[in-house]
């Protein structure tokens, strides 16, 4: 037994000196999101981007003459699982990371990231705090935060609908409440409009029809509603039958090809506001057919803010010197401009990418099309 | 239109409680024969939620009119979760027949996670989308922003399966026995009463009702997933033991009363304190009668 023990010593000691080991000659990546569960379909695009963005970097000789390494660490989208994601990939020595996906997640995990002085760069993650805050120096994003996207949706509310009354809902998460606060709060300060409803539902409920038969009784001509797509294309689905035409608005949480085939024929007529249409980019358009070719199908739900994201961390990587200073890191992310699928980014002070944005989108014939 | 509101809302909580009342038959009787709380109920109704939609998808496909596609998935799925109530009991419950009732019941939990992930792994995370059997009839249509058909469907089946359940616990052979066991199994068994036949039938019907709901709430939402069975289970569970566990009728009447709570709680108040409304009257209804609605601690069970 005694000597078993001492066997067990010795192989641990090994591998410890072996991983350090490694660790000399690569940089690793790190890439923490939602790659199993429900959000599932939010976060695995993240880790192909990742796939590709780095398979590319290391064909052409790595950075700084050494290769990237990917460290892949799955955080179901849930908070009390990322921090563990988030010390697991701190202690394999990652001092970059890309992720996470969902927001309550990636605030989780930061608390984590700031102790340990790691720069994390979500490409999903829009609740507004995350930069605004001023709590996590380290953290960037490749995607507008949410009141950008609860803004677009007021304005078009009212510039382009007309209308004049209102109703929000959100699912009570920090994604969903965080969005639809800004929208209440856009409403209330235009007088063009009212909100005749705010509401929070329960997500995952058997059904809606009170929730449904309130927005009747408040006369709302519209919706928005700020959450995910499996309480979205159950409220619209109820809405629907009982014959209701209200208009429903919700945010890039639904602008997703899942709410569509779930609720099929009701899903026509939705808007959702989601990152600007990139397709014309030739940097988009390769990363789109590098994927194609690689995984036989088509991206998903944040591929190329993944991608601009990966980029962006790996060019800063390389104009600093390495991982060791994350200071360097932090300056290089917000000097140096880098040619990405979502056009060419750097970052504010706060942490947001400058020249990116969201477009409104409307269900037309069972597919997503941008409204200009 | 302020009468016409509290008329949609109670329609609306009816219709939630069917649903409720339908899963909520199997986890109390159950209860009344084996004194279990079969946390794996909630699963069985997503696996015959599961086998539904995909008779449903292949009939369909093989261009069977909707009344066909609805009987036939629904017998599908009828037969089907039946089978796994009747192994589930086999398998995880009746080893354990004269065992501490806590182990029995981390048994159930186990077989519930077991069948999640079981169902996680062989179909898939996603949400799906679950085709509309009930048909929109034509002529109902003006009061179809009232009551659906799909409504009127859910609420019918529900009341007709509990009167034929009640009938075959108060007047067959089967339901004295079944009344006998749950009353002293020992003593039963004394008398000759096959009791592992009688624990078989009381799975297999618990199932069967939670498939037959299972099918037509999933046709009324549109969509299901994996983890469906977990929060209908749950709310159902509350919805026993409210009315009275172990008790058929004390099931149906818990759950119409948390139907309407949450649908009027959340109609006339506030949606955010849904759940919350709906287990502060749980406890206070427990406060003053311990037993739930209609149960009564001398009462036959089952």
């Amino acid at each position: 037994m005694k000597r078993f023990v001492c066997l067990t010593a010795v192989v641990a000691l090994a591998a410890v000196f072996a991983g350090t080991g490694i660790a000399a000659d690569t940089i690793k990546l790190g890439v923490g999101g939602a790659h199993s569960g429900d959000l599932a379909s939010y976060g695995l695009p993240t880790v192909k981007a990742a796939e590709l963005v780095v398979k590319d970097i290391n064909a052409k000789g790595g950075i700084l003459g050494k290769q990237v390494e990917l460290v892949v660490e799955d955080d179901v989208c849930k908070p009390e699982v990322a921090t563990n994601t988030a010390t697991k990939l701190v202690d394999q020595g990652v001092r970059i990371v890309l992720g996470h996906i969902c927001s309550g997640a990636t605030k989780a995990a930061l608390s984590i990231y700031n102790k340990a002085n790691v720069i994390a760069m979500s490409p999903s993650a829009t609740n507004p705090e995350l930069t605004q805050s001023g709590e996590y120096p380290y953290f960037f994003r490749t995607i507008a935060s949410d009141d950008a996207q609860a803004r677009l949706e007021v304005d078009f509310a009212l510039d382009t609908l007309k209308l004049t009354k209102i109703a929000v809902l959100h699912d009570k998460g920090d994604y969903g409440k965080g969005l639809a606060e800004f929208a209440k709060k856009f409403l209330e300060a235009d007088k063009r409009a009212r909100v005749v409803l705010y509401e929070g539902i329960t997500p995952g409920a058997v059904d809606y029809s009170a929730v449904v038969q309130k927005i009747k009784r408040s006369g709302a001509e519209a919706v928005i509603f700020g959450g995910y797509h499996p309480e979205a294309s159950k409220i619209v689905t109820q809405m629907r039958k009982k014959r209701m035409d209200t208009v429903f608005i919700s945010d890039d949480g639904v602008k997703d090809d899942t709410f569509i085939k779930v609720a099929g024929e009701y899903a026509e007529g939705v808007y959702a506001t989601g990152p600007r249409d990139v397709s014309k980019n030739p940097l988009a358009i390769a990363a789109n057919k590098a994927h194609q070719d690689a995984y036989g199908a088509e991206p998903g739900a944040f591929f190329l803010n993944a991608y601009a994201a990966a980029q962006a961390l790996l060019n800063a990587v390389e104009k600093a010197g390495g991982t060791d200073d994350h200071n360097a890191l932090v300056k290089a992310l917000r000097t140096h401009l880098v040619d990405t699928p979502l056009g060419q980014i750097k970052f504010d002070e706060r942490g947001d990418a400058i020249g990116v944005g969201f477009s409104v989108y409307q269900v037309k014939k069972g597919a997503y099309v941008e409204i200009q | 239109m302020d009468l016409q509101y509290f008329a949609e809302l109670f329609l609306g909580g009816l219709t939630r409680g069917s649903i409720y009342a339908l899963i909520a038959l199997g986890y109390t009787m159950v209860y009344g024969i084996i004194e279990l709380i079969n946390f794996a109920h909630g699963e069985i109704y997503m696996i015959g939620a599961f086998t539904g939609l995909i008779v449903a998808t292949v009939l369909t496909f093989a261009g069977f009119p909707t009344l066909a596609v609805l009987v036939l998935a629904s017998v599908a799925a009828v037969v089907y979760s039946s089978c796994y109530g009747f192994t589930m009991e086999k398998i995880a419950y009746k080893p354990l027949r004269g065992a501490p009732r806590l182990s029995v019941l981390i048994s159930a939990i186990g077989m519930s996670l077991f069948l999640q992930n079981y169902v996680l792994l062989a179909q898939t995370s996603d949400f799906l989308p679950f085709p509309s059997l009930v048909p929109d009839l034509a002529f109902w249509e003006p009061y179809a922003h009232i009551i659906s058909s799909q409504e009127i469907v859910i609420i019918s089946v529900t009341a007709t399966v509990m009167v034929l359940l009640n009938l075959l616990i108060k007047f067959t052979r089967m339901g004295k026995a079944m009344r006998a066991t749950s009353q002293d199994r020992e003593m039963a068994m004394l008398t000759g009463v096959d009791v592992n036949r009688v624990i078989s039938v009381t799975f297999v019907i618990g199932s069967a009702t939670a498939a037959l709901g299972a099918v037509l709430i999933a046709s009324h939402i549109g969509q299901i997933n994996f983890y469906i069975g977990f929060i209908a289970g749950i709310k159902a569970f509350v919805a026993a033991v409210l009315g009275g566990i172990g008790s058929v009728p004390g099931a149906v009447v818990g759950a119409l009363v948390l139907g309407w709570t949450e649908s009027f709680f959340t109609g006339y108040i506030s949606s955010d304190y849904e759940d919350v409304f709906a287990f502060i009257f749980l406890v206070v209804i427990l406060i003053f009668k311990p037993s739930g609605i209609l149960g009564r601690s001398e009462t036959q069970k089952v």
